[in-house]
């Protein structure tokens, strides 16, 4: 288990970076949860690797009018903890789920949404709240949603000489509440099946809007709106539900919603129909975790 | 004798432990990678090494024509023409399998190298599933066999047709058990030299493998050399193994041959990805248990047809999965007759071995799991059923219809302290609550007979009686031990007991200490296994919790040689004669007269610094050792019995859990544990095993499990899919007891207690499953029980 051999460098600006990213065949490493395994089990074999760690600005967790920059080479353990990103209640809730206490402290919240496991939390984070990907290379600088950003199992919008500088997440406006959840088999494992879930209030004369973000079911995080089914459990039980009385209410329209969002292989750990069990009751209980935090701010606080 | 904190930690808990892939024994050593096979079957056409003996830094590459040049094949347990060497040489037979070793100066460069050996396959069908296995049309293993199956014999003991003739009832049951390991924390190393000497080849072999020395002798087989040329010797910190480290020994054999081509020391050390799909694991088994019952639930007679896979090869000490458990296959229950079926065949799958347990949680999980089942067809409580069939305490030494002879126990009050631990009745009555409601609750006990000390006899009986050669039997359990005392009076325990972590050390100091009056700080335990100078025998190593029943009798015995060399001494210098002297408080006194006394160390010194002062027929005995073998373990009889083991302890496990509705996930709400592991040496190290085996059992029964796909590939192979229980798994309520029935068989009393609830535990929470799912039909008759395989389950009943 030892990585065939590779040429590294370690640049010190962004401009470096991409310029040694033109190169042929070259792999960005931060955190390297993900990366040195794969190296170490020779699963992946790039001809350079390019440390970004000693950029500076890669390094920026800031507040941006109404968006959280996260960039390269900020670590999930830092995020957890920083009074900053609680204005993105969502990651928060997302971060204790990444691995281990010991892994978020290397693993960069860049990193995990460039690596884009399907069964990853944070690119599904990045998903349901709709955040903006900051891709630069030798020709500039772009910005991709995340609606466009994962195109399939570890495969993303960034091209070979791109680095992904920094992501964007909206701040939460005072009218959203958001849900999290994931099924592992242990602790800090991979989910079989996990939710993230934002939703907004009613507002005037508009009904609640609701979007789930399901991970570890497809080789994308896949975004469903699922505002009808939250009005419809709504009208079943009445605007001012108990968290178990809505829960009910949504336990039928979650199946449903889970049958068409799961379409990943079984493996020995979980059949797609265990997935689908899994997803539709993590739905309701996050959806409707979601819509009283977003309806009761003052009683239905979000954890931690 | 209880409360001395361990020896052994602070030294591993400050990153001071010496793993041998942090020593460095043999300066000069290269270091080699194993190119693998990619493939469950196929034939080698052909193997090109060359490119990689260029590659840069590779100082020798070796393959099977090498292996066939030098090695001859491991010589095995049963008599069957399953060749097997280090690696594959005509045909690999699992993934895995060993095709080349590359040497280079580092590992690196030598997985660069290996990357260049070439070998033309061509694949076979492969052959995974048990069942599968045992049919006539499946893939043909073995070349020059009639089938896949390695070894199959029949026992009667008693008159089982007569039994179920006239049973009232019959109860008939297959479940299978699957396969998992145990995972170290250190893979296998093996540091190996082999050099031309004066008598032929000497090789020297450092490694972290902790016997059965049997493999010893099975080692010096395969290389051609007496045993005495083969010296092996095990760092004191060997990193875990829970048996899994027996399985190391083919590889010394490898090495020892890279050695040979390389012309300098060889070290592998095993990576994570390796050990997975090709080290070693407890065996799976399909299994057939039936029992013949009277009215009132007793049990008349047992028939058990087991059928274990023992992946590739019938590696040894395989089949002794089958075996281990001979004598007490009846377990913890007075049946009288038994009719045994026993079969290991060979699959396209790793091969197994020892797991902490060997053998007993394959068994128990079909008695346990049927007594559940005699209690369902009855209408009977499940403690209620075990009540009427434990062997009686007036029944002790109970000898069991398949030879073994327990040797002491009380079963029914130590089933008795677990479930009133729990507050059984009261939980009954929750769970009907529970039920009421909606809620999932079971509870599962198991009560098992736990064997220690093992008699290696047990071997014997995969060979039909009339091709055992007489007088050229296997039997026994012997344990050997040095102790010594220095000038300044210290005395030192030299341990060849290669211990995984159990405590050993710790132990010995505190039992001599006691035993020669000594403060513990004048006694020292060293850890040291060289076979060219630590008193050793076939018996020895650390496996089937040989230590606390063999070991401390010898000990003990070494103890008393050495004391009596110090009296001679201290009488020389009191004036007393030596039967009126004892050791006491650092002191050799006088029994009737305090006062007159001389101290310990400088009785000690005057043997050796003034041994001329002694009388003229005493010899200054500075070392003493001393062997313990119990004339109860014989070779097996020429009707098939045997003693399988020296001790039989007791383990009553009583596990309460419930079931999440939504995600099917199996909680463990409370664990009730009774062992009666004989006299207590050291409860905290007690509790320390049944801690770990109960963790190690979680494993089996929830999360581990070495799965394959059906062509024949390994599906667990990284820690992604092979899941270990983390201590956030393993956090539970546990009531933990014990119970003590001294062992006459053994100095002090002591049975083994290091695999206790690895036996039970699985059952028991397969046991409370099933009756948490009682109403919707499921049946359980395998592990591990989690979420995918509970759906599985509840949506194929309903289904139908």
């Amino acid at each position: 288990m030892k990585a065939a051999p590779f040429a590294y460098t370690r640049p010190g600006t962004v401009e470096e970076v991409v310029a040694d990213l033109a190169r042929e065949d070259a792999k960005v490493i931060a955190g390297g949860q993900s990366l040195v395994p794969v190296l170490a089990m020779r699963l992946g074999r790039p001809a350079l690797l390019v440390d970004v760690n000693a950029v500076p600005e890669l390094d920026a967790l800031t507040r941006d009018g109404d968006v959280v920059r996260v960039g390269a080479t900020v670590r999930q353990r830092r995020t957890e903890r920083s009074e900053l990103a609680a204005a993105v209640p969502l990651l928060r809730m997302a971060l204790p789920w990444v691995g281990h206490r010991e892994i978020r402290s290397r693993g960069t919240v860049c990193g995990s949404i460039a690596h884009a496991d399907p069964s990853a939390e944070l690119p599904a984070v990045a998903r349901c709240l709709g955040a903006t990907m900051v891709l630069t290379s030798t020709h500039g600088t772009r910005e991709v949603p995340a609606a466009d950003f994962f195109s399939g199992a570890m495969t993303t919008a960034v091209a070979a000489d791109e680095l992904l500088t920094q992501v964007a997440f909206p701040v939460a406006r005072r009218d959203e509440g958001f849900g999290f959840g994931e099924f592992a088999r242990r602790h800090g494992d991979f989910a079989l099946a996990g939710v993230a879930v934002r939703v907004r209030a009613p507002g005037h004369g508009d009904g609640p809007e609701a979007r789930v973000t399901c991970f570890g079911v497809s080789d994308v995080p896949v975004t469903a709106d699922v505002s009808a089914e939250l009005r419809a459990g709504l009208e079943a039980v009445g605007p001012a539900p108990s968290r178990g009385e809505l829960v009910s209410a949504l336990a039928g329209h979650a199946g449903d919603v889970a049958r068409a969002v799961v379409d990943t292989g079984g493996d020995s750990h979980a059949s797609p129909e265990y997935r689908r069990r899994l997803l539709s009751g993590l739905i309701a209980r996050e959806v409707a975790a979601a819509y009283l935090r977003a309806t009761r701010p003052e009683t239905e606080r979000s954890p931690r | 004798m209880t409360g001395l904190a361990r020896v052994e930690d602070a030294a591993l808990l400050t990153g001071q432990g010496r793993f041998l892939d942090d020593l460095d024994p043999l300066p000069g050593t290269l270091v080699a990678a194993v190119v693998r096979s990619p493939h469950p079957h196929a034939r080698i056409r052909a193997v090109d090494l060359e490119k990689a003996r260029r590659a840069p830094g590779v100082a020798a590459v070796i393959g099977p024509e090498e292996v066939l040049e030098t090695l001859r094949p491991f010589p095995l347990s049963v008599r069957t023409p399953h060749p097997y060497y280090p690696t594959a040489t005509d045909k690999t037979r699992f993934v895995g399998e060993p095709v080349a070793v590359v040497v280079a100066s580092d590992r690196y460069l030598a997985e660069d190298a290996a990357e260049l050996v070439e070998v033309d396959y061509e694949p076979l069908p492969a052959v995974v599933r048990t069942d599968a296995a045992l049919s006539p049309e499946a893939p043909l293993l073995h070349e020059g066999s009639d089938g896949n199956v390695a070894t199959d014999r029949t026992f009667t003991f008693g008159d089982v047709d007569g039994a179920f003739a006239g049973a009232r009832r019959v109860v008939s049951r297959r479940y299978s058990f699957p396969r998992y390991s145990s995972t170290p924390m250190e893979c296998y190393v093996v540091v190996a030299d082999w050099r031309e000497g004066p008598d032929g080849p000497e090789i020297t072999a450092h490694a972290n493998f902790h016997g059965p020395f049997s493999m010893a002798p099975v080692v010096a087989g395969a290389l051609g050399v007496p045993t005495s040329s083969l010296r092996l010797v095990v760092p004191a910190d060997i990193g875990g193994s829970f048996g899994i480290k027996s399985g190391v020994y083919p590889y010394i054999a490898l090495m020892a041959l890279a050695s040979k081509h390389a012309g300098r020391p060889v070290r592998w050390t095993e990576d994570r990805l390796e050990h997975l799909v090709a080290s070693s694991s407890g065996s799976d088994r399909l299994m057939e248990l039936e029992a013949a019952l009277d009215e009132d639930g007793r049990i008349q007679a047992l028939r058990v047809d087991l059928v274990d896979n023992v992946g590739a090869y019938l590696r040894p000490p395989e089949p002794s999965t089958l075996y281990r458990c001979f004598g007490n296959i009846t377990g913890a229950y007075a049946i009288e007759a038994v009719g045994i079926r026993a079969r290991a065949v060979v699959t396209n799958k790793s091969p197994t071995g020892l797991n902490r347990g060997f053998g007993g949680q394959q068994l128990y999980f079909g008695l346990e799991r049927l007594i559940d089942d005699i209690a369902a067809e009855h209408g009977l409580d499940p403690a209620e059923v075990r009540r009427r069939n434990l062997v009686p305490v007036t029944a002790f030494p109970y000898a069991t219809p398949s030879g073994g002879i327990y040797d002491s126990g009380d079963y029914q009050r130590a089933l008795e302290l677990a479930l009133d631990n729990v507050g059984y009745e009261r939980l009954r009555e929750e769970q009907r609550a529970a039920r009421a409601d909606g809620d999932w609750m079971g509870i599962g006990i198991a009560a098992v007979v736990d064997p220690s000390a093992t008699n290696i006899g047990y071997v014997g009986l995969a060979t039909p009686v009339a091709d055992r050669t007489a007088r050229r039997g296997k039997s026994g359990s012997t344990e050997h031990v040095r102790v010594s005392v220095d000038p300044q009076g210290v005395v030192t325990v030299l341990l060849g007991t290669v211990p995984q972590g159990q405590g050993h050390a710790t132990v010995a100091r505190d039992l001599v200490a006691a035993h020669l009056g000594l403060p513990v700080e004048q006694v020292r335990a060293r850890v040291e296994m060289d076979t060219a100078s630590t008193p050793w025998t076939i018996s020895s190593g650390s496996y089937s919790s040989r230590f606390a029943p063999l070991l401390t009798s010898a000990l003990l015995e070494a103890a008393d040689r050495l004391a009596a060399s110090v009296t001679v001494a201290a009488s020389v210098i009191l004036e007393v004669e030596a039967e009126r002297l004892e050791l006491a408080d650092g002191v050799v006194r006088v029994v009737d007269d305090h006062e007159r006394s001389v101290a310990f160390r400088h009785a000690a010194g005057l043997l050796h610094w003034d041994p001329g002062s002694l009388p003229d027929d005493v010899d200054a005995r500075v070392y003493e050792e001393a062997a313990f073998t119990p004339p109860q373990s014989k070779a097996a009889s020429r009707t098939d019995q045997i003693n399988s083991s020296l001790c039989y302890g007791f383990v009553a496990d009583v596990v309460v859990v419930r079931i999440d509705r939504e995600t099917l996930t199996v909680r463990i709400e409370h664990l009730s544990s009774v062992h009666d592991a004989g006299t207590i040496l050291n409860a905290q190290l007690l509790e320390g095993q049944v801690h770990g085996a109960i963790t190690q059992a979680l494993g089996g029964a929830l999360f581990e499990e070495m799965t394959y796909s059906d062509a024949g590939q390994p599906t667990a192979g990284t820690f992604m899919d092979y899941l270990c229980p983390t201590s956030a798994e393993s956090s539970f309520p546990l009531t933990s007891d014990h119970l003590q029935t001294p062992s006459p068989l053994t100095r002090l009393g002591a049975k083994g207690c290091g695999e206790g609830s690895s036996m039970s535990l699985p059952v028991a929470i397969a046991n409370a499953v099933a009756d948490a799912l009682r109403d919707e039909g499921v049946e359980i008759t395998s592990l591990p029980l989690h979420g995918n395989v509970l759906h599985e389950l509840l949506t194929t009943v309903k289904g139908t």
